[in-house]
């Protein structure tokens, strides 16, 4: 899954030690790795990677990544203090990731579910089109294959260096979960910190079932943005987990060593139901019996998609911005 | 697919200025807002007031009204117009009980068959406590995801500033128009400045960065069309912008009238999905498939023969007799 960089990184920091930001403890970065990044002495929830995460909530071996190959592009020519391709190779060079969520389908508990995750390294876990597009995929596939979605979420909000472009993806993630609601397909949203702004203000709110990590922050607007706007400071745990939970926008809050059980537990009280009138998941399928051959081809591509670096061949032209250049993809590969 | 640039550089300053003398337009103090256009543009508007749950929000106006004789509901943001105003309106940005009075007037509007206009101008969703406490995220996804499956037409119109998830909140259509010196973008330039400069001085290189002028807005697919206005602005003429704007919706409003329910959810639908610039390496094999077509969802309301439907509880739960053939629920 993730690009390999000849000069990147080793996965471990030079330092042995993080201090837990909740008890001050110094806690031992290996000690963290074996404890589902807990901290040992308060159970404070570090943020995880994408493969932690997938390694505590699916069963092992069965996550098949889809759409590895998304890369982000600059489309408004972006310049802050530094120009947005250059952010996003940093990102890409720290992570190892080509963007800030990974999805692909997996089992839970031998239950089939598409899963996006977010990595909240990735340029704060940011919503640009990439990511819009992988979620908005994410639950097509749900859609298309009748199988729950999950999507586990840490993320500032929408990604400001592609502008309105990035808000738009409010829009294109929360567009399917409509269809979802009329096919019967049940989604789950899992908020962990930080989830807030645009992701907070669109799929992640809209979960069937909404869990969230204990003294995860989650909530719209920044706590600075908030206090500068309104002019006081805000209460003490505001925008927390718990505050949620209190005011009636989560279902519950789960240590991190519940999680994957609890997810078990919702996928089995909630069934995806069989489609009616006889009428089963396949004939559904917008592909025939061609069909089970790019479902064969797409796992052998998701295999390969893990080990490609990042110079992969030119991207077709119209590179899938806009609806006719899409369509004009499709029809290079139907031919 | 025009290229809207080629590099990443700062931008000139004449870019900076011209898009920061259109911020400044778009937050004129006489801008034309929307209670001054909706009498000039519609007969017989009635405001429906509160959410049914919470309260009213004044920030947000809307009820049903006339266009050309044939009725239309009408939901927009609204700003005062001066200091005592702006302060019982909030400055144009709601809390969640607005965006859920907005709800309330599009179901309303679905459930009779009325097609939808809509304005923007807001600075953005207000991020108090009180607003944090009511849900403001959820408010705005879930009038977001309403929009997106309402089986009538709607029609955007963004007035002044169009400012992040408090504008699209209101604002996802099947044409969104703009107003030539309205801006549309994901954070206030101040906000960017101090998130992305580190500095609170840095509004107008944020603007331009942006790209939030109607007419980049356009190259970049976000609106679909700019709405010339009149004179020097449309602050100097309220009447002829009124003119102006109404001509648009209704020439809108035609053009969408040929499209029944089925094909007008799939191209909203593919409006929202196309946007957004990628590109695509590795095996290209990896794209799902389609999603089902939208007969399914239509068919389920109309029951139409042959599409399934959803399921019924007795065939979650089936009786004694058939219990043999259930395997769900294990």
């Amino acid at each position: 899954m993730p690009i390999k960089f000849p000069f990147s990184r080793r996965a471990a920091p030079s330092d042995a030690w993080t201090k837990c930001p909740s008890c001050e403890e110094q806690v031992f970065n290996r000690q963290l790795e074996r404890s589902l990044r807990l901290c040992p002495s308060c159970g404070h929830h570090f943020r995880m990677s994408i493969g932690e995460r997938l390694d505590l909530l699916l069963d092992p071996g069965t996550f098949q990544e889809r759409d590895a190959g998304l890369q982000s592009v600059d489309r408004l020519g972006f310049h802050d203090d530094r120009p947005y391709p250059d952010r996003l190779e940093a990102a890409q060079v720290k992570t190892g990731l080509r963007d800030a969520v990974v999805w692909g389908v997996g089992e839970i508990d031998g239950r089939r579910v598409a899963i996006g995750i977010f990595d909240f390294r990735f340029m704060g876990g940011s919503m640009g089109s990439v990511v819009g597009e992988k979620l908005a995929r994410c639950f097509e596939a749900a859609l298309a294959e009748r199988i729950p979605a999950i999507v586990v979420s840490a993320s500032g909000g929408a990604r400001m260096q592609e502008g309105t472009l990035s808000l738009m993806q409010l829009a294109k993630t929360t567009a399917p979960l409509v269809r979802l609601d009329d096919a019967g397909i049940p989604f789950i949203a899992v908020l962990t910190d930080p989830t807030t702004g645009g992701v907070l203000a669109s799929f992640a709110s809209l979960g069937d079932v909404v869990l969230a990590e204990p003294k995860a922050l989650i909530g719209f607007a920044g706590a600075r943005v908030a206090s500068d706007t309104v002019g006081e400071e805000m209460p003490e745990g505001f925008q927390s987990a718990e505050f949620l939970l209190a005011h009636g926008f989560v279902d519950a809050v789960v240590p991190r060593p519940e999680l994957r059980a609890t997810l078990g537990r919702l996928l089995r009280l909630l069934p995806v139901p069989v489609a009616a009138d006889g009428a089963s998941a396949d004939a559904e399928r917008p592909w025939g019996p061609l069909g089970t051959l790019s479902g064969l081809a797409e796992r052998l591509g998701g295999a390969v998609s893990e080990t490609i670096g990042i110079d992969v061949e030119a991207p077709p032209a119209g590179n899938g911005s806009g609806p006719a250049a899409r369509t004009e993809a499709e029809a290079e590969e139907r031919s | 697919m025009s290229d809207l640039v080629t590099s990443s550089a700062p931008r000139s300053e004449e870019a900076v200025e011209a898009a920061w003398r259109r911020v400044q337009l778009a937050r004129h103090p006489e801008r034309p807002r929307t209670l001054d256009l909706v009498p000039r543009i519609f007969e017989g508007f009635f405001e429906l007031r509160g959410d049914r749950a919470f309260g009213d929000d004044p920030a947000i106006v809307g009820g049903p009204a006339l266009l050309e004789g044939r009725p239309v509901m009408v939901i927009g943001h609204q700003k005062g117009t001066d200091t005592e105003s702006n302060i019982a309106r909030n400055f144009g940005s709601p809390h969640p009980e607005g965006f859920r009075k907005a709800q309330r007037l599009m179901r309303l509007a679905d459930k009779l068959g009325v097609p939808i206009v809509t304005f923007l101008d807001t600075a953005g969703a207000f991020p108090g406590p009180a607003a944090e406490e009511r849900g403001q995220a959820e408010a705005i996804a879930s009038s977001i995801k309403l929009m997106t499956g309402l089986q009538v037409p709607i029609v955007v119109v963004v007035l002044g500033e169009g400012g992040s998830g408090g504008a699209l909140a209101i604002g996802v259509g099947d044409t969104v128009l703009a107003l030539e010196n309205s801006v549309y973008s994901v954070i206030s330039p101040e906000g960017a400045s101090s998130i992305l400069w580190r500095s609170k001085d840095e509004a107008r290189a944020a603007a331009a960065a942006m790209r939030m002028t109607a007419l980049e807005q356009v190259e970049l697919g976000v609106v679909d069309a700019v709405i010339a206005e009149p004179g020097d602005g449309a602050h100097t003429d309220h009447g002829a912008t009124a003119r102006v704007v109404r001509e648009a919706i209704v020439a809108a409003f035609r053009d969408l009238a040929g499209r029944d329910t089925v094909e007008l959810l799939a191209t909203r639908y593919a409006r929202l999905r196309g946007m957004g610039a990628y590109l695509e390496t590795g095996s290209a094999s990896s794209r799902p498939p389609a999603p089902p077509s939208l007969t399914r969802r239509i068919g389920r309301i109309l029951r139409l023969p042959g599409v399934p439907r959803r399921p019924r509880w007795s065939e979650i739960w089936p009786s004694a007799d058939d219990d043999s053939e259930s395997e769900r629920g294990a």
